[in-house]
């Protein structure tokens, strides 16, 4: 028995023309065009491609909603069992629309499978609906991409028409978090990834590792005597009663506090809102955390020139990389402005 | 937050889980004391303590004096 399929194209690999055909709307016709017909005959047997829905690709990101309503209805007219978008490669607008229809299709509750650069935004934007196969950037890899679609595909099929995990189904990682039962509980399996590890055999952790990229050191400061150097801390300390309202975790966001003029933090005007450790200690003195005294000492001896009036702090713990970076960013503009030479930055 | 610091003018990461400060992308690091009190010790009177912190810092400064070209610990 074979499935029911629709695949989408745009306007290019639908043969309709480029870029001046990008404005054309949607059409539907009873057959499989383009790639749509190397997919058929590779799954013969298996899948009925019984039509190719295609559409420009300006026209569908300028009409996104008419798009998708149209999409709707033709897949409600066509009733597939599964969907197939593109490949879309790394063109953008082409895999915003692949990734429009396959949440059209999705809360019809259809599976989409799609084939995609890495880094086409359609894949960034709709990945929680697409099931998308990891593809070269250009068309030029068509040859290997429509293969890597097919068993994709295949995998559908003989998985009662799941997808299954995305290493199962050579999709990539859509980023949702599926329940299922383990066969063992969370501690056995960390204690066997451990023991693996140990031992220098293979192991698969449970939980996708943010990749985190470098930048390149700065020169160093030549002259600190004459340098204006900052604090910053993500230990938490703030003016007490905490009047930005800082989380205790997961941040949204930092503040600017004046300490011209202060020749330390004193306890009780200053505490931490940090929740991820013990504030016993840090409130009895909060130049433990952030060390406004031994700073100003510092700049009275002329090791450095100056320490700057604002001082900037937020809370650590929990924090997504994503905030952190915008904090990160919005400081670091803060401190060009003010003309500071170095930071000082400090972490419990 | 250190690294995008970092791509504006040198930053020292005082910082008492240095696993985590070379994980974010610190380059210049010094590790601290202690998870609640990185620049400073309870247990010590306060002027040792306060030595202590200032020698620290000193390391730290030592630090963004330091030419570097990789992630270093101090």
């Amino acid at each position: 028995m074979s499935i029911r399929v629709v695949h989408y194209l745009n306007q290019f690999f639908a043969q309709k023309g480029g870029e001046e055909a990008a404005h054309l709307g949607i059409e539907y016709v009873e057959n499989p065009i383009g790639p749509g017909v190397q997919l058929a005959k590779m799954l013969e047997g298996k899948i009925d491609l019984v039509g190719t829905i295609t559409c420009g690709d300006s026209w569908f990101n300028e009409n996104q909603e008419v798009a998708c309503e149209g999409i709707r209805e033709l897949l409600i007219q066509t009733k597939p069992d599964l969907v197939i978008t593109g490949p879309a490669f790394n063109a953008g607008r082409y895999g915003m629309a692949c990734g429009n229809v396959a949440q059209v299709a999705e809360n019809l509750g259809i599976t989409t499978i799609s084939g995609m650069y890495p880094e086409n935004p359609g894949h960034a934007v709709f990945n929680p609906y697409l099931y998308a196969v990891e593809t070269g950037n250009s068309a030029a890899s068509m040859r290997k991409a429509l293969p890597d679609m097919v068993k994709t595909v295949e995998h559908f099929l003989e998985n009662d028409q799941t997808m299954g995990l995305p290493e199962e189904g050579g999709y990539m990682p859509r980023r949702v978090r599926v329940n299922f039962f383990a066969e063992e509980n969370g501690a056995k399996r960390a204690v066997d990834m451990l023991l693996n590890r140990l031992e220098g055999k293979p192991f698969t952790p449970e939980f996708d590792m943010p990749v985190y990229d470098r930048v390149p050191p700065q020169p160093a400061v030549e002259d600190l005597s004459k340098a204006t150097i900052a604090l910053i801390t993500s230990g938490g300390v703030i003016p007490a009663g905490n009047p930005d309202r800082i989380e205790s975790s997961s941040a949204s966001k930092f503040g600017i506090y004046s300490i011209e003029g202060l020749d330390r933090l004193e306890a009780g005007d200053w505490e931490t809102v940090h929740g991820g450790y013990d504030p016993v200690v840090c409130n009895k003195d909060p130049n433990r955390v952030a060390p406004v005294d031994a700073l100003r000492e510092l700049e009275k001896e002329g090791r450095i020139g100056k320490l700057h009036d604002e001082y900037f702090a937020t809370v650590g713990t929990g924090t997504p990389v994503s905030n952190a970076e915008g904090f990160g960013k919005e400081i670091a503009m803060h401190l060009q402005k003010a003309g500071i030479t170095a930071a000082i930055m400090t972490s419990t | 937050m250190v690294k995008e610091i970092e791509k504006v003018m040198p930053v020292v990461h005082l910082a008492t889980v240095v696993p985590i400060s070379k994980t974010v992308g610190a380059n210049r690091i010094v590790p601290a004391i202690a998870i609640p009190h990185p620049l400073g010790d309870p247990t010590v009177n306060l002027k040792a303590e306060k030595q202590l912190r200032k020698d620290l810092i000193e390391k730290g400064l030592a630090a963004l004096e330091t030419s570097i070209d990789e992630q270093t610990v101090f």
